[in-house]
């Protein structure tokens, strides 16, 4: 079997996505000796890669915009070729957070507005965020629409706090959300697609050492303390694993999903965001989840490649 | 529940040293990953542009080290760095006025070893060293590592000011070195007139301070004659840095320092210790180059491609930039430092750069205790003059947005992803 790797790309999260599409690789070859495990940047010359070398399958690494929005899933399902992970139609769903907020239960969603930069300078922006924060209490996460690493995201303690926030993240996309924070311990379930089912994995609790789970805070080892599983009860581990395969269903992801979301001290779900191409580097969330279940990256996506093949 | 024991990822986290407490990951630094990518016109690294080099002479040079000095090429060799490169770098030195011995040469890892071995042998933690305002990424990551206190020292339109390095002088203790950078400056792109060194020099020489004189870029001037170093009016007072990685190649990474005999001493016990030596195959790659090529004529090369793409920037930034942005004007070197209209902070501005292909370094990087927001380096070394053309048209596109975003929202945001260190030159490939 053939399998291409592909991660880069020009978002703002490339440099994460090299790391992940080169540790997914290395894994995939440790237990795939007998495969051709190719990685590539998405390039100008990426398609015609593919079409020249025909892969019998792409694994996208490709995190942030055209490897989660949909863009390059939807390519390649026109080539017709078998790939790993969600379909164009469902990444999509799960890229934009507004949307996918939106489509899960509201009863676990934190309340939030979504809003372009237009709207701000049209209607005035101090008028605009008087209006959204009499309807939210402080504290509140602004955060850009799009992209993962916690890249443009600020936790807004007072009214004072937002247009600064607005700011930092309208560098990285030009719809923000503005969000009700919610405080709990903080998880990261992924869902796998193992034969017919869709099951979770335990999930990771994640303790950042200092202040919040920011890049710093992610992608450097020592920052954040992570517990696999998680420390909670029977009853909240399948509470909180049954809400992320549900959301897997909900929005039709396939293979592979990531669900962050936060348990707070009553026992209430908040969903956070859906991943459909969750971080595969050292310090990353999905491959400790694999390895607390007993298996190995390279394991995991091996199976997956061989049921896209077969679909 | 159990008392489950959770993972850092690390297990020596608790085992680091304090000098280790800032290399931490950074959203900043992870951005210039893309521009490393040829959609992105890179404004951002000091990349020499070693295409204008034959590299079939340095085939047939290398080719020859290893057939006629192989042994030697292969070996370990001297400390302090081999005798003749050292003899050719007088040479070199005295274009700059520097009168020296080959036995004060040190070879260095390039320059940037240089640094941090002067630092390694004169600094002690909490030992302070004046740098300009702003100065060079690099040497303030080696000063943080070392522990110095890293005062900026405020410059004029030629460079380091008299004035306000007395005031420095006067009111910090333990001062162990002043830290400059006098011709074409990095990031600022000023140059010290000679008097303005030789006050520099008068003002250290009264203070019994040592002078740290970098000077990669003096070969590379524009217009008029070679400035002179401040070493060339002491050679008691002052360390002097060199380099090859501007004038020849950044890629065989040899560097020099030239300095009194005492201290010479300790920074070659002190090279020994980090590296035993230096690489012999690229100091006899580049001692057979200077030998046998005309490595005048290859420097006036680089002069004149560097003069096109400056004027390329400096006459794109003039029709391009929105009303409010400054720049200074380089006579030399490969830097202008922009200063953004009020409100704009270049590191927050950077992500909507990289959307928009285009790249920078953000000015924080050049300073170490937080100012430089409003500012940004731009290098026009490495992109030929349309693609600097095309990046000044993209900046300006981006700086408008940005200026159009604070006026929406009346503030500039705060630095959330701010890093603590970066180094500008690691991931642009």
């Amino acid at each position: 079997m053939h399998i291409l790797v592909l991660s880069g790309g020009l978002s703002h999260e490339r440099d994460v996505s090299l790391r992940s599409g080169r540790r997914l690789a290395n894994s995939l070859r440790e237990v795939l000796p007998d495969s051709v495990i190719s990685e590539s940047d998405v390039t100008a010359e990426t398609l015609q890669v593919i079409s020249m070398d025909k892969p019998d399958c792409v694994i996208p690494v490709i995190h942030g915009a055209v490897g989660e929005d949909g863009s390059l899933r939807n390519v390649l399902e026109s080539l017709g070729i078998p790939f790993v992970g969600s379909s164009a139609q469902a990444a999509r769903l799960a890229f934009d957070k507004g949307v996918a907020n939106s489509l899960v239960p509201q009863e676990n969603v934190p309340r939030f507005v979504v809003l372009p930069q237009s709207f701000f300078r049209e209607l005035g922006a101090n008028s605009v965020i008087d209006a959204v924060v009499s309807d939210l209490t402080f504290p509140l996460v602004v955060k850009p629409l799009t992209g993962g690493s916690a890249l443009g995201v600020t936790f807004c303690l007072t009214r004072d706090d937002i247009p600064s926030a607005m700011v930092a993240a309208f560098g990285y996309d030009d719809h923000v959300m503005i969000q009700q924070a919610v405080t709990g311990t903080e998880l990261a379930i992924t869902v796998v697609e193992r034969g017919d089912e869709a099951a979770a994995l335990p999930p990771v609790e994640i303790v950042p050492v200092r202040g919040m789970y920011d890049y710093h805070a992610r992608y450097t080892a020592g920052h954040t303390e992570f517990f696999t599983p998680a420390r909670l009860t029977a009853s909240d581990t399948q509470h909180v694993t049954d809400f992320a395969v549900s959301v897997h269903k909900v929005l039709g992801l396939r293979d592979i999903s990531r669900t962050d979301l936060i348990l707070d001290a009553e026992g209430n779900i908040w969903f956070i965001e859906v991943n459909v191409a969750p971080g595969m580097t050292e310090t990353s969330l999905v491959p400790m989840a694999i390895s607390a279940a007993g298996l190995s990256v390279g394991q995991v996506f091996g199976e997956l490649a061989l049921a896209a093949t077969r679909r | 529940m159990s008392e489950q024991v959770g993972s850092r990822l690390d297990p020596w986290v608790d085992s680091y040293a304090q000098r280790a407490q800032g290399l931490t990951a950074s959203a900043i630094r992870a951005l210039f990953a893309v521009a490393s990518r040829p959609e992105v016109v890179s404004l951002a690294g000091g990349m020499p542009y070693v295409q204008a080099l034959d590299t079939e002479i340095f085939a047939d040079i290398a080719a020859r080290v290893i057939r006629e000095q192989g042994t030697t090429a292969l070996q370990y060799g001297s400390g302090q760095g081999d005798v003749v490169l050292r003899e050719q770098i007088l040479d070199i030195a005295a274009e700059v006025g520097v009168k020296s011995h080959a036995d004060d040469v040190i070879i260095t890892v390039g320059s940037q070893m240089g640094l941090d071995l002067v630092t390694k042998v004169f600094c002690d933690p909490g030992d302070t060293v004046l740098v300009e305002s702003p100065s060079y990424v690099g040497a303030l990551g080696v000063f943080r590592s070392f522990q110095c206190n890293v005062v900026h020292v405020e410059m004029d339109d030629q460079g380091l000011n008299p004035d306000a390095l007395k005031h420095a002088l006067a009111t910090h203790r333990n001062v162990k070195m002043i830290y400059t950078i006098p011709s074409f400056h990095n990031p600022a792109g000023l140059t010290q007139s000679q008097q303005r060194r030789d006050e520099i020099l008068a003002i250290a020489q009264e203070n019994g301070v040592l002078v740290l004189e970098d000077d990669p870029y003096s070969l590379l001037g524009f217009e008029g004659e070679i400035p002179q170093a401040i070493r060339a009016r002491d050679d008691h007072g002052v360390i002097y840095l060199g380099s090859f990685s501007k004038i020849i190649a950044s890629g065989l990474r040899v560097g020099y320092v030239i300095a009194p005999h005492g201290a010479r001493e300790k920074i070659v016990l002190a090279a020994e210790s980090a590296t035993l030596c230096p690489s012999n195959f690229s100091q006899l790659t580049i001692s057979r180059y200077l030998a046998e090529q005309p490595w005048r004529e290859q420097i006036k090369t680089f002069r004149e491609i560097y003069q096109d793409r400056r004027d390329s920037l400096l006459e794109s930034m003039q029709a391009l930039m929105p009303a409010g942005t400054t720049w200074t004007i380089p006579s030399g070197g490969f830097y202008s430092w922009v200063t953004l209209p009020a409100g704009l902070d270049a590191t927050n501005m950077l992500p909507r750069a990289i959307s928009e292909l285009v790249a920078y370094v953000p000015g924080t990087g050049f300073y170490a205790d937080g100012q430089g927001a409003q500012s940004l380096r731009l290098s026009y070394c490495y992109p030929d003059p349309e693609r600097i053309r095309e990046g000044v048209r993209r900046l300006a596109s981006v700086i408008e947005k940005e200026i159009d975003l604070i006026a929406t929202f009346g503030v500039s945001s705060p630095n959330p992803t701010a890093p603590t260190t970066f180094n500008p030159f690691t991931n642009l490939g």
